[in-house]
């Protein structure tokens, strides 16, 4: 793989584009925000990017997937942010999925991911607790019973946790190791709490009292720790593909109203001050589009060690995160007062962008352990 | 084994028999080896280094055979240039004909032109050096006042260079001289080149606030030059000088990459000034090392897309715009940390009381304000970006802003 789109990638950002362009524009986005609606995206939509084989890119042929490899994520999910587009592919697919392919014994495998990835189950991830990304912390227990275990614990921020068909709760087992549950719709001893979140996406709160599995709902912990640091790692560069799309978005509307936007009789992007200012933009455009696709390819059929990808991963979110802020502040600022109305589209991407920063590791989070692996 | 990787196996073989040890090691300042008609060698190594390097063709290795190039494509080329970075070996020589000029002339200069000035330059022996600024001339070039009359089958030049690095040690100079009206400016400008020792050239070391430098002025008084020494078309040498630039601008990110004068690993000072943070201040000192040192991966990580767009033959442009302006803002950044680690022992000027390295710091950080100006100033990058890469409108005359 290298640092450039191949052929086949390139043909899954035309095909998204198209899907997007015509089924999930932004003005999709703004009337599901404006219908309230807890789930959060369009379930149509969501079946139309499985008809388009998004759900099955990165999973084997024989887990009927494409085998396309996880490379086929970086051009998705850039039109993903370039749309500001709401779907459940990163929470159920990316997060979820990647858990289940790597820690489900056979029996569960068979038993969760055909239908995961045909989009008829739609699994949340149950693994914040705190209110800043912290992966390591874990209060909920797990307690072993005669059938199997009962889970308690509060998790804060469950991303699509609303009306899914189950959840992977994220459990301090007894022995002081951490597993994963695969928890099912309908268990007792579940509250889920709708947070309403400035993107409208779909957020709650998971409460596990007492809530009762069978010793079936465990996945492997075997490598659990390894496992879901590479779920998380795929996520985060999801995330971080998405943050590009975005700030391309925005990077074009404010280049537009730099040229079209008349002040002092000349379009305010003749002005060397908002000149210089978009050109800085430019170059943190560039050097995320690098961070973002080098961190794709060392998560590619998993070619690279774990320090690298770590190294790498790390990198593209923080690298993301800190050109979207950049970018998104600057946009509304040149933008003057339209880009601070509620009609205007701007709004709606600094909003998802600042979800998007903050899930999965903001950037002091991630300077942190790129420091690890880059001192060490 | 595909062609790409064969042609890496041999020539990392072929490096690993020729590159002398000693020569893959980081290489002081006073080390490097200029090509030209004085060439200089501090060791036998060096000497036998240059010369395989030369009789290999591979002081120009992405040059025509027919030039005296060793006529590989842009991959290759790219494989060659991180064979030799993998075994650490140093550059044979530094010659900013090759990086600057060559390509230049490769593009525009007449056949007669290219058979005369590239083959010398591909064997390293020639120096040359750029005659652009002048004192009332920095980021406005094309204000430039020195003319160029022509006299019989002469031109006679006048005026001054400024900027001009290495200008007392180079045995040549490509210059932008006037030859027409300065209405409009970049109308009347020409690109020529000219033998540093012709009669009427002088030329006058410049000191900086890192102490000496490179940097000369130099003077012209009525100096002849045949007027085959003229590149393209004349009045037209305006574009070449911004052919030239944008080969400038690359070239100075790989100058200063290539570890001149010296190398400075933020990596190693951070793990060495810092082992293990305790109080908040080196938390937070640690913290922006790392965010410099991350800034510098995303840097080299866009120098790979470059290449990897260059071999699918896409439009760089863009990437080739930001270089220069990014990696000289991002060395500034790197030695101001480093004078944070290293507190006082960074700032010595000079004696016993400091160890060489750390005097070469000091100078090495005071030049790095010195790199964000030459070759373009940062604001003239910027200017190039926003109007040639996001063609944003140029400023209405007369407008009150």
């Amino acid at each position: 793989m290298s640092l450039i789109y191949n052929e086949d990638q390139q043909q899954l950002l035309d095909s998204a584009q198209d899907f997007l362009a015509a089924r999930s524009p932004v003005a999709a986005q703004r009337a599901l925000r404006d219908a309230d609606a807890a789930v959060g995206f369009d379930p149509q939509v969501w079946q139309g990017m499985v008809e388009l084989g998004w759900s099955a890119v990165a999973f084997a042929e024989d887990q009927g997937g494409l085998d396309f490899g996880f490379a086929g994520f970086a051009p998705i999910f850039e039109q993903i942010g370039r749309h500001l587009s709401a779907s459940p592919l990163l929470s159920s697919v990316v997060l979820c999925g990647s858990l289940i392919e790597q820690l489900g014994s056979d029996s569960q495998k068979q038993g969760l991911l055909p239908g995961l990835i045909a989009g008829e189950q739609r699994w949340a991830l149950a693994l914040e607790e705190a209110d800043r990304h912290q992966p390591d912390l874990c209060d909920t227990r797990a307690i072993r019973t005669d059938s199997g275990y009962r889970l308690s614990g509060r998790k804060s921020w469950v991303i699509d946790g609303l009306e899914a068909d189950g959840w992977l709760v994220i459990a301090r087992l007894e022995d002081g190791q951490r597993g994963v549950f695969a928890v099912p719709a309908g268990t007792a001893g579940m509250t889920l709490q709708r947070r309403q979140m400035i993107d409208a996406r779909n957020m709650a709160q998971l409460l596990l009292e007492d809530a009762a599995v069978d010793a079936s709902a465990l996945l492997s912990s075997d490598q659990f720790e390894a496992a879901l640091e590479l779920a998380l790692d795929r996520g985060r560069a999801c995330l971080a593909a998405e943050l590009l799309g975005c700030c391309e978005a925005v990077f074009a509307m404010t280049l537009e109203y730099l040229r079209t936007r008349v002040q002092f009789d000349a379009p305010i992007g003749s002005f060397q001050a908002l000149q210089h200012r978009a050109a800085r933009l430019y170059v943190q455009l560039e050097l995320m589009r690098s961070s973002v696709m080098a961190a794709f390819e060392a998560l590619d059929r998993d070619q690279a060690d774990p320090a690298q990808r770590r190294q790498l991963v790390s990198l593209a979110k923080w690298k993301a995160n800190e050109a979207a802020q950049l970018i998104s502040n600057e946009a509304i600022q040149m933008h003057g007062g339209i880009g601070v109305t509620d009609e205007y589209d701007l709004g709606l991407f600094l909003k998802r962008i600042r979800m998007a920063q903050s899930q999965l590791g903001h950037s002091a989070f991630h300077v942190s352990r790129y420091a690890g692996v880059r001192l060490s | 084994m595909n062609e790409l990787e064969e042609f890496r196996a041999e020539t990392r073989a072929w490096l690993e028999a020729n590159c002398p040890a000693s020569m893959r090691t980081p290489m002081p300042s006073e080390e490097m080896v200029w090509g030209g008609r004085n060439v200089e060698f501090c060791s036998e190594d060096q000497k036998l280094w240059f010369e395989r390097m030369r009789d290999k063709s591979w002081f120009c290795p992405d040059w025509p055979v027919a030039y005296g190039g060793g006529g590989l494509d842009v991959r290759r080329s790219a494989i060659l240039d991180a064979e030799m970075r993998r075994l650490h070996c140093r550059p044979p020589q530094i010659n900013l004909g090759i990086w600057m000029l060559g390509p230049v002339l490769l593009e525009y200069a007449s056949e007669e032109q290219k058979q005369r000035f590239l083959p010398p330059m591909a064997r390293g022996e020639i120096r040359w050096c750029q005659g652009f600024s002048e004192p009332n001339a920095g980021s406005d070039l094309a204000s430039l006042r020195t003319t160029a009359v022509l006299d019989g089958d002469d031109y006679v030049i006048n005026g001054t260079k400024i900027w001009t690095s290495y200008g007392n040690k180079s045995d040549w100079m490509y210059a932008l001289v006037r030859t027409g009206p300065m209405v409009p400016k970049q109308k009347g400008i020409s690109l020529i080149v000219l033998d540093m020792t012709s009669p009427g050239v002088s030329v006058s070391p410049i000191d900086l606030i890192s102490g000496k430098s490179s940097f000369c002025q130099v003077f012209f008084d009525n100096v002849r030059v045949p007027r085959s020494q003229l590149i393209g078309e004349v009045n037209d040498g305006w574009k070449l000088g911004k052919a030239l630039l944008q080969h400038e601008r690359r070239a100075m990110s790989r100058f200063s990459e290539s570890a001149l004068p010296t190398h400075f690993d933020l990596d190693e000072y951070v793990k060495r000034c810092l082992p293990a943070p305790q109080d908040a201040d080196e938390v937070a000192l640690q913290q922006r090392a790392v965010a410099c040192l991350m800034d510098e991966q995303a840097f080299s990580l866009t120098n790979r897309r470059m290449i990897d767009s260059l071999s699918a033959r896409q439009d760089v442009s863009g990437l080739m715009a930001i270089s220069k302006l990014v990696h000289t803002e991002q060395e500034r950044e790197k030695f101001e940390i480093l004078l944070q680690l290293l507190g006082n022992q960074s700032m010595g000027w000079s004696g016993d009381g400091f160890a060489s390295r750390d005097l070469d710091l000091t100078g090495a950080w005071l030049m790095s304000f010195a790199q964000t100006i030459a070759g373009g100033s940062s604001e003239v990058q910027l200017n190039v970006i926003a109007k040639r890469v996001l063609g944003l409108p140029d400023p209405v005359q007369g407008v009150r802003s």
